[in-house]
């Protein structure tokens, strides 16, 4: 076991993947000697010079759109959008142009691009800068969505986007790039999209969540377990492809849902998911499904306010003792 | 060109202003009373203070994530910035938008924002809806040379162009978009160059110097409020914080600061005054202990300010509908 910061898991891939493969690159805003709004990339460009880690101007359109033609013509782009609020200016490129092309081109093509965009509220960023995206993003049949919890899964999802030949969003959570965890040194290696991971098992109700509710809602079962429900945690890893089975399984076990995350809550992702339950699994669940997400506002400034909107352990926890 | 002596004054007053709040704005951030992102000011005031210098209270501006010299100079209250930088009830935005949001529909300031590139096209829809009016007014669009590598600036120049609007672009060309100097985001020298590209006239001003923003900034409005159309203005400026406060400078060459510095715009337009006999030392000894009472007392009202409710994060939203809070 060694220590490992989630930031260092994302730039350790980068690192890995670009010493293996000359065509993989890295360009975005200030992601050379700067190292990145967040220092994702520090270090990248000592190591692999202008040609390969390359600071754009501030055109979101552009850098997907390079992307998108770089990868069609056989490099492996990595594309940094700085906030992933910013991705509104590059939507286009991504939704009519990455997500389409392989589809509208009788699949002659292929896009091993991905783009990387940090995403989420919980630094006083204001609306601006601290969105949660993902509903947009999993609703465009073409694009896959990762969104790792941990340094670890963020290393490993990393190198199989990097190889993936569809474009993938990589969502990164800015709150959580400082956190170390512990990784397994010899687990370092490629995860495949589409699998979850059972963060904590349990047999009375089903969490599932990602990012950075996976630590609220371990919070939160740690708690439960006090009070004599033991809920199990599921942390999805990756939004689309999802991973119905890790899903339905655990339903048939525990029979009860939460699904928490940190979009607003109308129209979040975590809607699909439990309509998806209900679709395909409705007589297994004996309480209604339950949905948390932060509030249908934006996200305000003011640290209480931003923490009022957001949701947090309490909310799961709460979520949870009404189902029984 | 003639200033009137008691508008000069002012004009040293609200570059004062904004320096003096800037200087605590860091401090503050420093001390950790203010959250989330702050971008400083400090260097660029002769750029805000001439081209509002030029404004009425009804004409508007757009601004940037770099907002607070624009809604000094466009007459914002120094109390509720302050008390929306410390995210309270009392600020401008009572506590929701923070420093990259700030805005004052009373003041015509269409607010500061968080997304680079996007003020050009909203100064076009104001200047839009000023012809629809037929007045006079103007709207200033301020934005950084970075900004013009975004399509947004392309498309807001060339619609300002084809209907006349009026609209002063104002660049605030400081040399860098964070990291990236201005010769490593785009091949020309000059911003004002792409003018050419939209029919437009285009000048660049050494932003530096109050008198060269205000008369070039001059001939513009008075351009605009005859329906001649808009005007690119680029002003050669420099900032001398980091791109945000916490930002560890890398990327400057060595003495580039410093250079900046020796040009610094307040000393030259205080030599203009004593000069010129605006202004005795003595007043402006004055003026500058009003201003510290000034931020103090922003301070002090910021301090002061509740904190939100936490139910005031769901008004807002929308003119009429207010969405549920939560139970915790
Ligand atoms: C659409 C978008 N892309 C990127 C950013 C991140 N960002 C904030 S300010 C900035 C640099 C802006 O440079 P410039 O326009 O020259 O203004 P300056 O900061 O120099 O005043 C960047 C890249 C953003 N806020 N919005
Ligand atoms: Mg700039």
């Amino acid at each position: 076991m060694k220590k490992m910061t989630y930031a260092e898991g994302i730039r350790e891939a980068m690192r890995f993947k670009m010493r293996e493969d000359p065509n993989v690159i890295l360009f975005g805003e200030d992601v050379g000697k700067f190292g990145g709004c967040f220092g994702v990339s520090a270090g990248l460009w000592e190591e692999f010079g202008d040609e390969r880690i390359r600071d754009t101007p501030i055109s979101e359109g552009a850098i997907v759109g390079a992307a998108v033609g770089s990868a069609a013509c056989g490099i492996k782009p990595i594309a940094e959008i700085m906030f992933i609020d910013f991705i509104t200016v590059g939507m286009d490129q991504l939704v009519n142009q990455a997500a389409k092309m392989r589809y509208m081109f009788g699949g002659e093509i292929n896009l091993p691009m991905v783009v990387r965009v940090p995403a989420g509220a919980g630094i006083g960023a204001a609306a601006q800068h601290s969105q949660s995206l993902e509903a947009w993003l999993t609703h465009v049949p073409g694009l896959k969505v990762v969104y790792p919890s941990n340094a670890q899964d963020a290393y490993g999802l990393l190198l199989t986007s990097i190889d993936d030949q569809n474009p993938v969003v990589f969502i990164e959570n800015k709150v959580l790039y400082s956190m170390q965890n512990d990784v397994d040194e010899n687990e370092l290696k490629p995860i495949p999209l589409g699998k979850a991971r059972i963060a904590r098992e349990g047999t009375d109700v089903t969490i599932i969540t990602y990012g950075r509710q996976v630590y609220d809602s371990l919070e939160a079962a740690e708690i439960l377990a006090k009070d004599g429900i033991s809920a199990e945690v599921i942390d999805l890893r990756t939004l689309y492809p999802l991973d119905k089975e890790t899903i339905f399984s655990s339903v048939e076990k525990t029979h009860k849902v939460v699904l928490v995350s940190e979009e607003c809550k109308r129209g979040a992702y975590t809607g699909e998911i439990a309509a998806m339950i209900a679709e395909e699994r409705f007589y297994e669940c004996d309480a209604p499904i339950k949905r948390i997400g932060a509030l249908n506002t934006p996200i305000p400034f003011a640290t209480d306010l931003e923490r009022y909107v957001v949701p947090n352990a309490r909310d799961i926890e709460l979520a949870v003792k009404s189902l029984f | 060109m003639k200033i009137a002596n008691e508008q000069l004054k002012e004009m040293y007053l609200t570059m004062l202003k904004i320096r003096k709040f800037e200087k605590s704005a860091s401090e503050l951030f420093a001390a950790g009373k203010i959250p989330g992102f702050v971008h400083l000011y400090i260097g660029e005031e002769a750029v805000a203070t001439g081209a509002c210098a030029n404004l009425r209270e009804d004409d508007y501006i757009t601004s940037t994530h770099r907002g607070h010299g624009h809604i000094i100079a466009k007459g914002g209250d120094l109390k509720y910035m302050m008390a929306e930088l410390f995210g309270r009830e009392d600020g401008y935005c009572k506590g929701k938008g923070g420093s990259m949001h700030i805005a004052d529909a009373t003041k015509g300031i269409l607010g500061a924002n968080g997304i680079v590139g996007a003020g050009h096209n909203i100064a076009v829809g104001s200047g839009l809806a000023i012809q629809h009016r037929k007045t006079d007014q103007v709207c200033v669009c301020f934005f950084g040379d970075a900004s013009t590598n975004q399509s947004t600036f392309h498309e807001a120049l060339n619609l300002a162009s084809i209907w006349k609007l009026p609209v002063i672009f104002v660049c605030e060309n400081n040399g860098y978009g964070i990291s990236v100097s201005q010769k490593r985001h785009q091949a020309i020298a000059d911003v004002s160059v792409r003018a050419t590209a939209y029919n437009m006239p285009g000048i660049t001003v050494d932003g530096n110097d109050l008198f060269a923003v205000y008369e070039a900034v001059n001939e513009a409005v008075a351009r605009a409020r005859k329906g001649q159309g808009p005007t690119l203005i680029e002003c050669k400026t420099y900032r001398y914080r980091g791109h945000f406060e916490g930002d560890p400078v890398v990327y400057r060459p060595e003495g580039e600061l410093e250079a900046w510095m020796r040009k610094d715009p307040i000393p030259k337009v205080e030599k203009y005054l004593l000069e010129n006999g605006v202004m005795t030392e003595e007043e402006m000894k004055q003026l500058n202990d009003d201003v510290d009472k000034m931020v103090e007392e922003a301070i002090e009202f910021a301090e002061k300010s509740p904190l939100p409710s936490l139910e005031s994060a769901l008004k807002d939203v929308y003119s009429d509908i207010v969405e549920e809070g939560r139970v915790r």
